[in-house]
């Protein structure tokens, strides 16, 4: 088995992910994957994803071979992406993958015959961010179902955002699309989730949604997805949680406010120490998800 | 009688009629018909039914499913016949399979299948008016597609 995409997972592999993940966290299983290698390729940088991997990996014993961007690798050499992904396959038991390229991770599932872990491909999916997503809504929540989300920031070129809609889509969620209109979820997403029968409302306006949501999710808006400077300043602050915002809304008892991490400005630091910030844990949460992923895709559960 | 002195009967072979005017040459593309075939084509000729077709007619070659699928897109209206000796003995018109595999480039330029060599694979998942996912970037795409790329 492989985790590509949300698209690919069905309801029954995400609870049982849940499940297992909430048994690791509170102790009551042990894993342990010692004489596994899993190779952690990172065509494109990243420090959280490659640590929290790195991390769940040698906290169940197993070892990893990392390869971080591809300056100094045979990438650079001119070797193809093919040729490196069946390469490194010979050496170790699972290959964990990020790429700029939309649809590497697939393309790497079909070449080797070893479980493939998408760590992030291009706008298009971050599987195991929405699992770990999902895993702590479900902590802070009780449980993932009938929840109503608000996602907040740049929706169409986030990939933890296209999993998370259909990861939440899975689950019967109420979404709040929150995005400048030219950072709007791209149109094929709106119309799965009408064929889906997922019920989604789009705004410009956080504020409008913060005492209607269970969840708000925060996303990063980028200066580069900007014509200017100016028209990022006009916007930036707009999409921006204070504490005076949070503190004033009467917001739902249980409040979740989430965020993938890296922020920049999106959530002022004084947010950090209401009881509604989850992001740190979330990240937490990230390692024992992982955790998970690789003891069912390595067969040692 | 007029049809038949534009553009000859064959003895065997196929015959793809009823394909939308202007678009025959994007079907020879798309057959990769090359200087060894013996076709002839017809453009613009008249049509009761469409007002305006086009016709090719290649002689000695018999289309598979994967081949006639290929052209599905472009030539939606066509109708393909099985000629042996001068008679049509099979008459089958096109249909978009459910499954688009090799015939299309991905538009989205960031997809894999545009900078390794895959081939593409492209779901169906409507018809009418067209929709189709790629198995790889997983983005959706509409009529456009078949009107703007090609092979």
């Amino acid at each position: 088995m492989d985790i590509i995409s949300m698209r690919s997972l069905s309801k029954d592999n995400v609870t049982s992910l849940i499940k297992l993940t909430e048994k690791i966290e509170s102790g009551s299983i042990s894993l342990d994957i010692s004489g596994h290698l899993v190779a952690l390729l990172f065509f494109e940088p990243s420090t959280r994803t490659a640590f929290s991997f790195d991390s769940a990996i040698k906290r169940l014993g197993g070892q990893t071979i990392i390869m971080q961007e591809t300056k100094s690798s045979s990438v650079q050499k001119g070797e193809s992406f093919a040729d490196t992904i069946k390469t490194v396959s010979q050496y170790a038991d699972a290959i964990v993958i990020r790429s700029a390229i939309e649809g590497a991770a697939r393309f790497a599932s079909e070449i080797v015959n070893i479980p493939v872990i998408n760590a992030g491909d291009g706008a298009n999916q971050h599987p195991t961010q929405t699992l770990l997503d999902l895993y702590t809504i479900k902590k802070q929540q009780k449980t993932v179902e009938n929840r109503k989300v608000a996602i907040v920031g740049d929706l169409r070129y986030g990939r933890a955002v296209y999993s998370l809609v259909y990861g939440l889509a899975m689950f019967n969620a109420e979404l709040y699309l929150i995005s400048p209109e030219h950072l709007k979820i791209r149109a094929y997403v709106r119309h799965d989730l009408d064929k889906m029968g997922i019920k989604y409302h789009e705004s410009e306006d956080i504020s409008a949604v913060l005492d209607k949501v269970d969840v708000m999710y925060v996303t990063r808006i980028q200066r580069e997805r900007f014509a200017g400077q100016y028209e990022y300043e006009k916007v930036k602050d707009s999409y921006q949680i204070t504490r005076s915002m949070v503190e004033s809304a009467s917001l739902k008892n249980n409040f979740t406010l989430l965020h993938p991490l890296p922020r920049v400005n999106e959530i002022t630091t004084d947010v950090d120490s209401l009881p509604c910030a989850h992001y740190f844990a979330q990240a937490k949460n990230g390692m024992y998800m992982r955790q998970a992923i690789i003891a069912s895709l390595l067969g040692v559960v | 009688m007029i049809k038949e002195l534009k553009v000859d009967a064959i003895k065997c072979g196929t015959v793809i009629d009823h394909i939308p005017p202007g678009k025959v040459f994007k079907v020879i593309d798309l057959l990769g018909i090359g200087e060894n075939d013996q076709v002839m084509i017809g453009t613009n000729l008249s049509s009761p039914k469409h007002g305006r077709k086009d016709v090719i007619k290649i002689e000695n070659r018999y289309l598979s499913i994967e081949e006639i699928n290929s052209v599905s897109l472009v030539a939606r209206s066509a109708t393909i016949s099985i000629i042996e000796d001068f008679k049509p003995c099979k008459k089958t018109k096109i249909e978009i399979p459910d499954v688009l595999k090799g015939i299309l480039v991905c538009p989205n330029r960031h997809c894999v299948t545009n900078s390794e060599p895959v081939i593409t694979v492209f779901d169906v998942e409507a018809k009418d008016p067209l929709s189709i996912r790629c198995r790889y970037c997983e983005r959706v795409f509409g009529e456009e597609i078949g009107k703007a790329n090609s092979l």
